[in-house]
């Protein structure tokens, strides 16, 4: 099976050392995370982390239920490009001089969709967000004026899946807890 | 009562004894003392048996849980009490076995200064526990008890750490206490799957040569009468794996054995010629499957489990069935078809003659030459009535213990299978003897790993245990010497021991002793033994070129089975 990119998608209780316990089972098993953000989710108290990480699908399915078994995570998935909605943002960092001298940042912003969010005397930063190939390529035609800093985030994502499994899944779990009683 | 603050150390104390515990493993020191103080006042209720290192608590703790069912529970420091607690509890992990272990812990408002013996216990045990916590507050220690007790015990067995830090064992909280059944992120009885049910038994109903091969999971799901009940509705052969033996009784007419490295011909090679490999309550660990390229590759494959990230983790399965074998293998079994497969059964004849003949009659029963191990653990196993609880150390010791007792009732062999910790055995058996006081004891270990954990000789001492210690003494670490002779051209780098007196050693703690070297002596020093009331080392010296067979290296299919040194077994 090839390596291609799987996104990961975690909901977890908000603990102290989740993380540590998600990342130690990417460690075990030496696959590079290459992204990754943690948020709140729609669900109160439930937290979210969309990870990132090249492997074949034998191996992502095994990280994703090792994942699962962790006492504090509720459920995880993973999903190829095709299965979710996701964006990343990315922030440049230019010489404002080098802007003024070689000119043509209309022309950049209107073609790659992107932002101006501060300019000063020294320094100009754009935003944009979008799928890495896209951050990519802009990046690559700011290099002209020479890049200072570039950062891109981790991956967000939503699924195109009709059902929320996760809901599902703590409405079962009530279900079980109300029986219980 | 509930109205007044006590301290989190007696909080920790009646939340144990709420949780049925009558007793603990441990070791004090400074950042557990106030816990160690308050138990000075409950001492007549809850029992503290102070080990002579942490380690031996946690294998003591494995003992007790794996013979009693019930928890083990493990009381340390901080620092170097943590971190000497990490084998048992990484074996623990390996084992499925449920354990509490509660660490002290630098005071919350010293964490992180690099403190007198402060560890990030939490940090280090994540990987080897199902669940570890730390405690920074009295409020929260019932809570986290309650949680702990139900992470260990439910679902798949585990170790849980409580990281206990030292300002929440002795500041104040009310103490409410009740008892944890639901974690919603978490779910240890998954629903049974009818479709799962069906298929499981038309698939079992539809083979001609099907196999059984039972794990531990059997025990821990206390399912043995029901995996027995399956197995002889449907005329299945069973085989065991190493922590599977003693759940089928060895008498049993349908029992082939143990599987795996070291295990009896017939099921391995079986395994290879099956049409149904029914696995219930296992992990296909590297040890069981040989070359896994050439594993039962013929075979449809069912997997009972109650850990869903078991399927299809080692081995390719065509169908799970999730849940406690405890329900789904009766589930299963109201829906085949009784039958009995006597042809089947029968071809494992030629295989367990072939084993006789070539192995085991050697072993057990034989002429000549220096005492035999395998002589010795049936002679131990015959003398305790076939029913005494079998804890073995690790190496040729276990395999010959493993192999050569014979077992009437489950929770009768408790060894280190995932793991392979060495030193496992006296401090186990010292924990086995205490979760089945009524039952005889008999540990088989080897000089080396003795050695490892044997200063645990001082608390079979101080408690006037009735350990029946049998070292297989060869002055080799032996198990190591067998892999040098076989693929590492007879280099047998540093595996020679120069050992102490045992039987002196045994006598500084007060433990009778006696050394045999010859077979005449055999059966009348294990009577003495047996006789004896209370502990007893005996010493047999063996071969020192012994081997354990049958072997399947590694790397070669189950199939391919070394019977000494020269042979292989021929279909």
């Amino acid at each position: 099976m090839e390596p291609i990119l799987y996104t990961i998608t975690v909901h977890s209780e908000n603990q102290v050392g989740l993380l540590n316990q998600i990342s130690i089972i990417f460690t075990r098993r030496k696959l590079n995370i290459e992204s990754l953000s943690v948020s709140a989710s729609a669900i109160k108290g439930v937290h979210k982390f969309v990870i990132t990480v090249m492997c074949d699908e034998e191996t992502v399915i095994k990280v994703v239920k090792q994942i699962e078994k962790r006492i504090d995570v509720i459920r995880a998935f993973y999903y190829t490009d095709e299965d979710i909605v996701y964006q990343e943002v990315a922030l440049y960092k230019i010489s404002t001089a080098n802007l003024l001298e070689i000119g043509g940042l209309e022309k950049l912003v209107r073609k790659y969709n992107a932002r101006v969010l501060e300019i000063t005397r020294t320094y100009t930063i754009i935003e944009k967000a979008g799928h890495t190939d896209e951050t990519q390529a802009l990046f690559e035609a700011l290099n002209m004026y020479g890049v200072l800093q570039f950062v891109r985030s981790g991956r967000v994502s939503i699924t195109r899946s009709t059902v929320e499994h996760v809901d599902r899944f703590l409405e079962k779990q009530e279900q079980r807890r109300l029986a219980q009683e | 009562m509930s109205e007044d603050k006590i301290s989190g150390s007696e909080i920790l104390i009646r939340s144990l004894m709420e949780e049925g515990v009558e007793i603990v493993y441990g070791y004090p020191g400074g950042a557990i003392t106030p816990v160690f103080d308050c138990l000075y006042d409950y001492r007549d209720k809850l029992h503290h048996i102070l080990m002579r290192h942490e380690q031996g608590a946690t294998h003591a703790a494995q003992g007790y849980a794996r013979v009693s069912g019930k928890p083990g529970v493990v009381i340390v420091t901080s620092g170097p009490g943590a971190t000497n607690a990490i084998t048992g509890i990484a074996d623990a992990m390996m084992d499925s076995t449920p354990m509490v272990v509660i660490a002290g812990q630098m005071p919350a408002s010293m964490l992180g200064t690099d403190a007198f013996q402060e560890t990030d216990v939490v940090g280090v045990t994540l990987p080897i526990t199902k669940w570890s916590y730390q405690i920074r507050r009295a409020e929260d220690i019932a809570w986290a008890v309650a949680r702990a007790f139900y992470i260990a015990s439910s679902g798949r067995p585990g170790p849980v750490v409580l990281d206990f830090a030292k300002n929440a064992q002795v500041e104040t909280a009310e103490f409410k206490y009740s008892k944890c059944s639901f974690i919603r992120s978490y779910d240890p009885f998954p629903k049974i799957d009818d479709a799962q049910i069906r298929e499981a038994a038309r698939m079992i109903n539809e083979a001609r040569k099907p196999l059984m091969l039972v794990g531990q999971g059997v025990k821990l799901g206390n399912a043995e009468k029901e995996v027995i009940a399956l197995a002889e509705k449907a005329g299945i052969p069973v085989a065991e794996t190493l922590l599977g033996l003693s759940a089928i009784p060895s008498e049993h007419p349908l029992n082939k054995g143990m599987i795996g490295m070291h295990g009896n011909i017939a099921p391995n090679v079986k395994t290879n010629e099956c049409d149904l490999l029914i696995a219930i309550g296992l992990r296909f660990d590297d040890r069981v499957t040989g070359e896994i390229s050439t594993y039962a590759c013929q075979a449809k494959k069912i997997h009972f489990d109650i850990d869903p990230s078991e399927f299809n983790k080692n081995v390719k399965i065509d169908l799970a069935v999730l849940g406690n074998a405890k329900e789904t293998v009766p589930a299963v079994a109201a829906l085949v078809n009784r039958r009995e497969q006597t042809e089947w059964v029968k071809s494992f004849e030629h295989a367990e003659t072939a084993e006789y003949e070539k192995v085991i009659k050697d072993e057990i029963t034989p002429e000549d030459g220096p005492l035999r191990m395998g002589e010795v653990v049936h002679c131990v196993s015959e003398a305790a009535d076939n029913n005494a609880i079998v804890v073995t150390d690790v190496g040729q010791n276990q395999m010959m213990a493993a192999r050569y007792s014979t077992y009437r009732n489950t929770r009768s062999l408790i060894t280190s299978g995932g793991l392979g910790t060495m030193g496992f055995g006296l401090p186990a058996a010292i924990g086995s003897k205490f979760g089945a006081p009524d039952r005889t004891v008999c540990l088989f270990a080897g000089d080396g790993g003795l050695q490892m954990t044997e200063q645990e000789l001082g608390t079979i001492q101080a408690y006037g245990l009735d350990v029946k210690i049998i070292l297989l003494s060869n002055n080799v670490l032996g198990m190591v010497r067998q892999w040098q002779e076989l693929f590492f051209e007879k280099r047998f780098s540093e595996t020679d021991l120069v050992n102490p007196d045992f039987i002196k050693l045994a006598e500084a703690y007060g433990i009778k002793g006696r050394r045999i070297t010859d077979r005449s002596e055999l059966k009348e020093a294990v009577q003495e033994m047996m006789q004896h009331k209370g502990a007893y080392l005996l010493e047999a010296d063996v071969e020192k070129e012994e081997m354990v067979f049958p072997m399947t290296p590694t790397g070669k299919s189950v199939d391919y089975i070394m019977l000494n040194r020269n042979e292989t077994y021929k279909k």
